[in-house]
C-alpha cells in the first residue's frame, strides 16, 4: 500500500537557510560588465526610472498637493523608508509593501486614482523613493507584529509548488551559485527593487520578478498586491536583513 | 494486495478527473519494467524532447552530449553514459517518479498528476509528459552509452 500513502504525503523541502555571513546580493553573481553598469549612475538604465520618479514626486495631481508638498525633500523624508518595507499597517492589520503605501497616499492624501501595478509611473515613483535608501541596511520584518507574516512568507518559500513541484528554497537556498541552463541561480535577496532587467528591457518590481519564478515552476500566479505575495516579499526582505539596499539594481 | 492493485487504487484515489487518465504501471524494485504504451519508444523523437527546454526541461538542470546546445545546467549529473549505467526499466521509473529513488530529488516527476500544489490552470491535471513521450525519452536515454 505504499503508493497510496505516497499520494497523501505532504511535500515539504528540508532546505537549510543560508548562514548570514554567506549571504550575497544578486550583484555578486553577475558579470563584471553588468556590475559596472549598475555601479555607474550614468550607465545604469534604472536611473531613468529614478529620474522619472523625481518628476512625479514634484508633480501635483489636479486640485491636490504633490508628494513634495507634504513630504518635502525626498532625500530627507524618504531616507531609510524603503529599507523598512513591507511594513505593518495599523489600519489594515497586516503588512503593506512600498508600492501599496505610495498608492495609499495617492488615493487617501491626493484623492487621485491609484497607479496601476507594473506601470511606468508606479515603478518610477517607487524607484525614486527606494533610491533615497541606497546603501542603508534592510530592517523590514524585524518587529514583533510582522512576525506571523514573515512566517507565512517563509512557509510559501519552502513549499513545493506547481507542475514541476519545486520550492523557492530548493533553488535559492540549496542550489544557489549553480546554473539553471544559462542562468546562475542567485540567493534571491530583493536588495535592488524596482530594478532594471536586461531581459525585460525595462524597470520592474519585485512582484514581477516573483511572478516569473512562480511561472517557471508552472504554478498558479500570485496576484499583484495579494496578501501571499506581500508575505513573500516581507520574508525575502527579512531574510536579507542587514544587507544594503541597491535600488536601482541591474540584473540579467 | 499486489503492487499493481495498490497502484491502480492509488491512481483512482489521487488522480483528478482528466480527459486522458494516466496509464497504470507496476514498479518492481527500482524499475518499471513494462512500457507504458503499445507503440515502442522512438529515440529520435526522444532526443528532440530532451534538448527542448520548454518540453523536456532536462537541460535546465542537466548537461549532456548535445554540442549544439550552448546553455546547459549544472544542477544534476551529465546525461552522457546514462544508457550504460541504467536499465530501460530503471530509466522509466527515474522519469515517472524520481522521488521513489531519492525522496529529496529536485527532479520533477514527469508522469504524475497527484500530490501537486498550486499548479497553474493550464497545467492542472496534466502530467509533464504523455506516456508516449516517456517511452520516447527512455528509448533515447538508452542509446547514451559510454
Ligand atoms: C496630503 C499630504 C500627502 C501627500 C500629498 C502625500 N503623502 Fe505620503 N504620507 C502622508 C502622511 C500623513 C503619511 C503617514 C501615513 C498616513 O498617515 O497615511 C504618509 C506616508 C508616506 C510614506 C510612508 C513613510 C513611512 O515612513 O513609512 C511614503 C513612502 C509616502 N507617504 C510616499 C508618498 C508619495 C510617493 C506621494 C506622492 C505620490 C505622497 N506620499 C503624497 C501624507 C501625504
Ligand atoms: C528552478 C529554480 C528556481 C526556482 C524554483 C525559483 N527561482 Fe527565483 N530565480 C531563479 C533564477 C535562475 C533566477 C535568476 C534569473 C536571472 O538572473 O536571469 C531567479 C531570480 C530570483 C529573484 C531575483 C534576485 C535578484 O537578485 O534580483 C528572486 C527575488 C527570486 N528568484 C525569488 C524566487 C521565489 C520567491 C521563488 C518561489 C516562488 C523562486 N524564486 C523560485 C531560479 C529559481
Ligand atoms: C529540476 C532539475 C531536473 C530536471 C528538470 C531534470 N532532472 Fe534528471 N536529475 C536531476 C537531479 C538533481 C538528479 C540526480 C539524482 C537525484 O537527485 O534525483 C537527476 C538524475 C537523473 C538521471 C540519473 C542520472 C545518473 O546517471 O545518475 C537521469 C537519467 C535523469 N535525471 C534524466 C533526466 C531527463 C531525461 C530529464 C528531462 C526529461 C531530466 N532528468 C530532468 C534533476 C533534474
Amino acid at each position: 500500500m505504499t503508493s497510496v500513502v505516497i499520494c497523501f504525503l505532504i511535500s515539504t523541502s528540508f532546505a537549510a537557510e543560508i548562514p548570514q555571513d554567506e549571504r550575497r546580493s544578486g550583484t555578486a553573481f553577475m558579470t563584471r560588465e553588468t556590475q559596472a553598469m549598475q555601479e555607474d549612475d550614468r550607465a545604469n538604465p534604472g536611473m531613468l526610472a529614478v529620474l522619472d520618479g523625481e518628476a512625479l514626486w514634484k508633480d501635483a495631481p489636479p486640485g491636490a498637493k504633490a508628494c513634495a508638498g507634504c513630504h518635502g525633500e525626498a532625500a530627507t523624508s524618504m531616507k531609510g523608508v524603503a529599507a523598512r518595507y513591507p511594513t505593518f499597517d495599523e489600519a489594515r492589520g497586516r503588512p503593506i509593501d512600498l508600492e501599496q503605501r505610495i498608492n495609499l497616499c495617492r488615493t487617501e492624501h491626493q484623492h487621485a486614482p491609484a497607479f496601476t501595478w507594473e506601470t511606468r509611473e508606479l515603478n518610477a515613483i517607487t524607484a525614486y523613493v527606494a533610491n533615497q535608501s541606497r546603501g542603508m541596511p534592510i530592517t523590514a520584518g524585524t518587529d514583533e507584529r510582522s512576525r506571523p507574516f514573515v512566517e507565512a512568507g517563509r512557509a510559501l518559500f519552502n513549499k513545493r509548488q506547481g507542475q514541476l513541484d519545486l520550492s523557492c528554497a530548493q533553488c535559492h537556498d540549496d542550489n544557489w551559485g549553480k546554473r539553471l541552463a544559462g542562468s546562475v541561480i542567485p540567493q534571491a535577496h530583493p536588495t535592488g527593487y524596482p530594478e532594471y532587467r536586461l531581459e525585460w528591457q525595462s524597470t520592474g518590481s519585485l512582484q514581477r520578478r516573483l511572478r516569473s519564478c512562480v511561472f517557471g515552476v508552472r504554478a498558479e500566479p500570485l496576484g499583484y498586491g495579494a496578501p501571499e505575495q506581500v508575505d513573500l516579499e516581507l520574508y525575502l526582505m527579512w531574510r536579507a536583513r542587514g544587507m544594503p539596499l541597491e535600488t536601482p539594481a541591474v540584473r540579467p | 494486495m499486489t503492487r499493481t492493485a495498490a497502484m491502480l487504487l492509488a491512481l483512482a484515489a489521487c488522480a483528478p478527473a482528466v480527459a486522458e487518465p494516466l496509464q497504470p504501471y507496476e514498479i518492481v524494485g527500482d524499475a518499471i519494467p513494462a512500457p507504458l504504451t503499445q507503440t515502442p519508444g522512438d529515440a529520435a523523437r526522444g532526443r528532440a524532447i530532451v534538448v527542448n527546454r520548454r518540453v523536456g526541461l532536462c537541460l535546465l538542470c542537466h548537461s549532456g552530449p548535445f554540442p549544439e546546445e550552448k546553455l546547459q545546467g549544472d544542477l544534476a549529473p551529465d546525461l552522457a553514459g546514462t544508457g550504460s549505467r541504467w536499465s530501460v526499466g530503471q530509466l522509466r521509473l527515474r522519469l515517472v517518479e524520481p522521488r521513489r529513488l531519492n525522496p529529496e530529488s529536485i527532479m520533477p516527476a514527469y508522469y504524475r498528476v497527484d500530490g501537486l500544489d498550486r499548479v497553474a490552470p493550464a497545467f492542472r491535471g496534466k502530467p509533464i509528459f504523455s506516456a508516449q513521450q516517456i517511452e520516447d525519452v527512455v528509448a533515447f536515454l538508452a542509446t547514451l552509452k559510454d
